[in-house]
């Protein structure tokens, strides 16, 4: 299939993923928040989260039982841009209450202002940050 | 049941990850190059969950209550400070060094565990430094 319609069912596999956690436990999907709340100090509604979080976990095995083989992940080995990269976005995630899912995914469709502005935002810099490791 | 439907429904977002090709930090990095050679599938990630979630959020309000909980929990912040700016800012930066936002950090892990390892300790890390820091200001 192309691309384009993968991403297409992709995005509504993960809409229909947003509309489910509202619509059977009145939570938001963002996994900054949900992964957040499992950290210390840890949330005393933690289960659902971390049963959330397993099966995200899980979910490239259960897709290669379907398709034979693993889903294709090109990623730096360098273990310092990881680390930084991943505390970067620790801090930010918590400091600007969000990531993707919950200001893009749910948080634009509820026209809020905030999550427009915050989604505008890491936009841009990330396409600046990938414009400037790779063009200067 | 509360647990139950949250397993589920990580499974989907996952699989959502996975078919989009959200879950490969080089597609993702050339979805934000915009100035190089623009891989724009993506977009269609983020077009299409947009869609959905719009009408879906819609179609719950009808609802009184959640099927396995007591109250639908929207976000009632509503207000733009440099909080929020700032920290979507290194949000953008983090994303755009590795390609790897927090959702597709976790579902990658079981395909690459070693470099997922470091990038989580890393937002793991962040995120208990700040709410260390966001707990101290608040007393």
């Amino acid at each position: 299939m192309h691309e384009y319609v993968l991403a297409l069912i992709g995005g509504l596999m993960i809409g229909t993923a947003a509309v489910l956690l509202m619509a059977a436990n009145g939570q938001i999907m963002g996994v900054s928040g949900i992964v957040k709340r499992l950290l210390p100090p840890v949330a005393t509604d933690w289960h659902w989260r971390a049963l959330f979080v397993l099966g995200v976990v899980l979910s490239p095995l259960i897709a290669s039982i379907f398709t034979g083989e693993l889903p294709v992940v090109t990623i730096t080995n360098n273990p310092f841009v990881l680390l930084i990269a991943g505390l970067i976005v620790g801090v930010g995630t918590v400091m600007g209450n969000g990531c993707t899912s919950g200001h893009g995914v749910c948080g634009l469709p509820r026209l809020s202002i905030r999550s427009m502005v915050a989604t505008g935002t890491f936009m841009l810099s990330a396409a600046i940050t990938v414009f400037l490791v790779r063009h200067l | 049941m509360k647990n139950l439907s949250a397993l589920f429904i990580g499974l989907l977002f996952g699989l959502g990850l996975v078919v989009s090709g959200m879950i490969n930090p080089a597609k993702v990095l050339s979805f934000l190059d915009i100035f190089g050679a623009w891989d724009a599938s993506l977009a269609f990630v983020m077009g299409g969950a947009v869609v959905v979630t719009f009408f879906g959020y819609r179609w719950i309000g009808r609802a009184g209550k959640p099927w396995f909980d007591i109250k639908f929990r929207f976000p009632t912040t509503t207000y733009i400070d440099n909080k929020l700016i700032i920290g979507a800012v290194l949000f953008g930066i983090g994303w755009g060094l590795v390609g790897l936002c927090p959702g597709p950090a976790l579902a990658a892990f079981t395909v690459e565990p070693w470099a997922l390892l470091v990038f989580l300790a890393g937002i793991a890390g962040g995120m208990i430094l700040t709410n260390m820091f966001n707990t101290k200001q608040s007393l």
